[in-house]
Formats: structure tokens, C-alpha cells, sequence
């Protein structure tokens, strides 16, 4: 991060190498958990929907590894400068990644709760909000192990795609219900399957912005680029 | 006219968190010991009532500024200074410059204690009886009061007839601080003031350097980071003679500009 250079002191570059092999191993295990779960729904894959969720316990386990790891390398190292922002930001983003999971796993459960009633509700939209937002993941994880700030950039300015969709379903969900009940629950669930991927959405993105911050030591603008019909909040959205 | 009349329009001109007037002046600074250069095309601004922390390797030049400013190189043949250093309109390297009157106004702390082999009490009255005539009455106070500053007189107030020496290492600094101040100066310089002392006396002197900056001027000389980053208001990182770069405490550690620096303070240097 900013340096090519090697730490003098060989067991802090091998802790610090340790730390960034952790961080990208449990941004890749979110990453399946994800994708599992978005096939669990739009393909209702019973199996990807069995297998998120028994990943949870492990994302865990290594989150619990990276916060060890930060403190000690906090309390034994003295870090300073670039490092220091990488830790922190490895402190943080450890958080987001096990948030993360735990949508993931959530999404996935849900999946197996309800059935798509003769087809006659489109997932077309879920379909691709799912592609969207695991794709900003992907980017966000690799901003991650590549220290990579440009791409935390596109991250950062593709959330608000991921708004407008979540914003489509919605409407489009509330009108499905208004027109048939019996509708409702199966609509209720996939309304709560698009909340889940929209926050996701809001998790790479944080993910994006410390990132950034570790690589570059400036931050973003506290507002970032929202979508949604022009709204600000994508839960301020208007009932149809 | 003095430097900080001088200088009033770059005070106007500084970042929001230092509008502070500009106590030290050094301008286009070299040195040389003998033929080797020391300090290369020194610029640099140390403000009034801060902190400054030099950093830097060893070698790299921050020791022998430290030394410039109150001119310790006159006691060695064959160093000398090229350029300037203002303080309150005068130049130091300036041959005609009564030394003492220097000294008085830009004290000085080392590595080490040096306290005097004399008594508590004559270790700090010493040095004022050089500069002014004061009653007994009035020394007593002013012994009193340099003591308290270094929250040193309720360890000695009972042995301040006894001799310097018998103090711990940590009580010999804090004494040599006191001494240092009692002849009021404008500038107070340390040199690695805390790197002979234990945990707790050093950190009783870095809370004795945020209680100082209300009256003096401070540069301090550290090889340790984490006391630089927890005393300086402004850190300057030296490198091969050179000034790298200087800016706040807060963005030299978190997000220097030059590679150089980060390099050095991540622990980096080949």
C-alpha cells in the first residue's frame, strides 16, 4: 500500500502478509456464500441453499482471526502510516464482509420458504440486481487483496445502479400484491431477498471506501452517488 | 524589527490548525564538518509555543541542527554554517552574537542528565544568577517555581541542599528541564531528552512538554516515533542531510507525502 518496499523487521511484513491472506480467504468464502444464495432463489437451487448458510460458522471463525491478528499487530508493532490505515481498515472490513454472509445466508433460507406460483411473478429484475451486486462484490474484494484504490472508486460510483434496481423491485413487488393476495406471501419474502442484496450493495461499498482509504489515506465524500428515482434514500421510496 | 512583525503575512497565510507566529527562521541552511556536508539547503519554520519533532535516521542531520541553534558547533574548529537563522529579527550564525544572551534565550536538554555536581537548589540558581540579580527571596521563589513546573518540588523540596547527583535519572532530567527554563527562554531544544529514562519517568516528561508549549518553543530530537507522534504538534523528517518533509504530527503519521517518510516511519529503510 503506497510502498514496494519490505518491512526491515521480517515477522511484521510476515504478519501483515498473514493479515492480507485472511482478509482476501474470507472475502472469497462471502463471495460463494452469495453467489449460492442468489442461485438458491433464481435458479431454486436447494442445494446452493443448503450450502451458504453452513459457511457462516467459518466467515466467523476468521473474522475472529483478523480482529486477533489487527489487535496484536496494533499492540506489539506500533504501526504507522500506511500500515496503520491498512489495519484499521482490515478491522473494519472484516464487519462487512461477515454482514455480508450473514445477508447471504439469509437470502438463502428464504429461498426454501416459499414457492414462485406457476411463474407468474418474474425474477427477471431479482436476476439481475443479483448480478449486479455480486459483481460490485467481486471488484470490492479485489480492491481488497490488490490494494487496488481505482477500482474501490467504480465500486463506490455503482451503488447507486444497485439502488434503482432494488427501488424497480420494490415498486414492482407491491403492485404484484395489490393485484392478487394470495400473492403477498411469496412477494413479502422476495421483497425481503431484494432488501438483503441492496444492503450487500451498501456493504461493498463500505468495503470500497476503506479501501480507498487505506490505500490513498483520503476519504471519500460522506454522501455517495444514490440512486432510486431520484431519491436520496432508497427506503424513502413511494408506495405505487 | 523583529521576525514575527516580519513574518506577518505568512501567519495569515497558515493552515487553519497553526496560526501560530514563526519563533525560528532557518533559511537556504548548510553545514559542514570539515569537508563533509552535513545539512543541505535547509528552509524551515518552527512556530512559537509548539512542538516540533525532528526525525530521522541516524546521520541525518537532525542532531546537528538541533545544535545550530544555539550555536554548540562554535566549540569545534572547522564547523561552520552557511545561510541563516532568524530569531526575533537576529541572525544566529551571526559572528558578532553575545553566545550567553543566546543560551540564556534558547536553552538546551541532552540525551543524558548533566545536572551539575552541586545542590538541587544551586543546580537551578546558577544559571539565573549569570543573567539577573535577584534577592534571596526572589531566587527561593524562582527555584520554587521551575521546580513545580516539572512537578519535581514535592519530590526535593525537602533535599534541596543536597546534591543534584543523588537524584534518579528521571529526577536529574526533569531537574536539567527546570534549569533550562528558570532563565525564562523563548526556545527550550531537547536532545533525545527521554531515551536514558524508564516508561514512567518518560512519560512524565512528555507531559511535561504539553504543559511547556504554553510559554516556550519546543524542538525536540526523537528516534522514537510514538513519542514524536505523541508530543509534536509538527513533525520534519530528516534524511541524509536533507529536509524530506514537515508538516502536522497527524498527517505525517497517517498519510505522509513522500515515500521517503513512509518508508522510514512503517520501518522500511534498507
Amino acid at each position: 500500500m503506497g510502498t514496494d518496499s519490505a518491512h526491515t523487521v521480517k515477522s511484521y511484513e510476515q504478519e501483515l502478509t498473514r493479515l492480507r491472506a485472511l482478509m482476501t480467504r474470507m472475502g472469497g468464502i462471502v463471495e460463494s456464500q452469495v453467489a449460492q444464495a442468489i442461485a438458491a432463489v433464481t435458479e431454486q437451487d436447494e442445494q446452493a441453499a443448503q450450502a451458504a448458510p453452513a459457511q457462516d460458522a467459518q466467515v466467523d471463525a476468521l473474522e475472529r482471526e483478523v480482529e486477533t491478528l489487527s489487535i496484536r499487530l496494533l499492540a506489539l508493532r506500533g504501526p504507522m502510516a500506511s500500515d496503520l490505515r491498512e489495519i484499521v481498515a482490515a478491522l473494519k472490513i472484516t464487519g462487512d464482509l461477515e454482514r455480508i454472509g450473514d445477508y447471504a445466508s439469509s437470502i438463502a433460507r428464504r429461498s426454501r420458504k416459499f414457492d414462485l406460483i406457476d411463474g407468474n411473478i418474474s425474477l427477471s429484475g431479482l436476476s439481475a440486481m443479483g448480478r449486479l451486486v455480486q459483481d460490485n462484490l467481486r471488484r470490492a474484494i479485489d480492491a481488497i487483496s490488490q490494494q487496488d484504490a481505482d477500482r474501490a472508486l467504480e465500486v463506490w460510483n455503482s451503488d447507486r445502479e444497485v439502488d434503482e434496481y432494488y427501488t424497480a423491485m420494490f415498486r414492482a413487488l407491491v403492485t404484484y400484491m395489490m393485484e392478487d393476495p394470495r400473492k403477498i406471501t411469496t412477494c413479502t419474502h422476495l421483497l425481503f431477498i431484494a432488501k438483503n442484496l441492496e444492503r450487500i450493495g451498501d456493504h461493498a461499498t463500505n468495503i470500497a471506501e476503506r479501501v480507498y482509504y487505506a490505500v490513498t489515506g483520503a476519504t471519500l465524500p460522506a454522501l455517495r452517488p444514490r440512486g432510486g428515482a431520484a431519491l436520496s434514500d432508497p427506503d424513502e421510496v413511494q408506495l405505487p | 524589527m523583529s521576525v514575527i512583525a516580519n513574518t506577518s503575512g505568512t501567519i495569515a497565510a497558515a493552515p487553519a490548525p497553526f496560526p501560530a507566529a514563526v519563533a525560528l527562521e532557518v533559511r537556504n541552511l548548510d553545514f559542514y564538518y570539515g569537508t563533509h556536508k552535513a545539512l543541505n539547503d535547509i528552509s524551515l519554520d518552527y512556530l512559537s509555543r509548539r512542538v516540533t519533532a525532528m526525525i530521522g535516521p541516524s546521520g541525518c542531520g537532525k542532531s546537528t541542527l538541533l545544535r545550530i541553534f544555539n550555536r554548540m558547533y562554535d566549540l569545534y574548529p572547522g564547523q561552520r554554517a552557511e545561510g541563516s537563522v532568524l530569531f526575533d529579527g537576529v541572525d544566529i550564525l551571526d559572528r558578532a552574537l553575545d553566545l550567553n544572551m543566546l543560551r540564556s534565550r534558547i536553552g538546551m536538554v541532552f540525551q543524558k542528565p548533566t545536572p551539575f555536581p552541586m545542590s538541587v537548589y544551586d543546580n537551578i540558581a546558577f544559571g539565573v544568577r549569570l543573567h539577573e540579580r535577584l534577592s534571596r527571596a526572589e531566587m527561593d521563589a524562582r527555584v520554587e517555581d521551575v521546580l513545580t513546573r516539572v512537578a519535581l518540588w514535592k519530590e526535593v523540596r525537602d533535599r534541596l541542599r543536597a546534591p543534584a547527583t543523588g537524584l534518579s535519572g528521571g529526577q536529574q532530567q526533569r531537574l536539567c528541564i527546570a534549569r533550562t527554563i528558570a532563565t525564562k527562554p523563548e526556545v527550550v531544544l531537547l536532545d533525545e531528552p527521554t531515551s536514558a529514562l524508564d516508561p514512567i519517568s518518560t512519560a512524565r516528561i512528555e507531559e511535561l512538554l504539553d504543559e511547556l508549549k504554553r510559554d516556550f518553543t519546543i524542538v525536540i530530537v526523537t528516534h522514537n516515533m510514538q513519542q514524536a507522534a505523541r508530543c509534536a504538534d509538527r513533525v520534519a523528517f530528516f534524511y541524509l542531510g536533507n529536509l524530506i518533509e514537515v508538516d502536522t504530527a497527524d498527517q505525517i503519521f497517517t498519510n505522509p507525502r513522500e515515500k521517503q517518510t513512509q518508508d522510514y516511519i512503517t520501518g522500511r529503510f534498507g
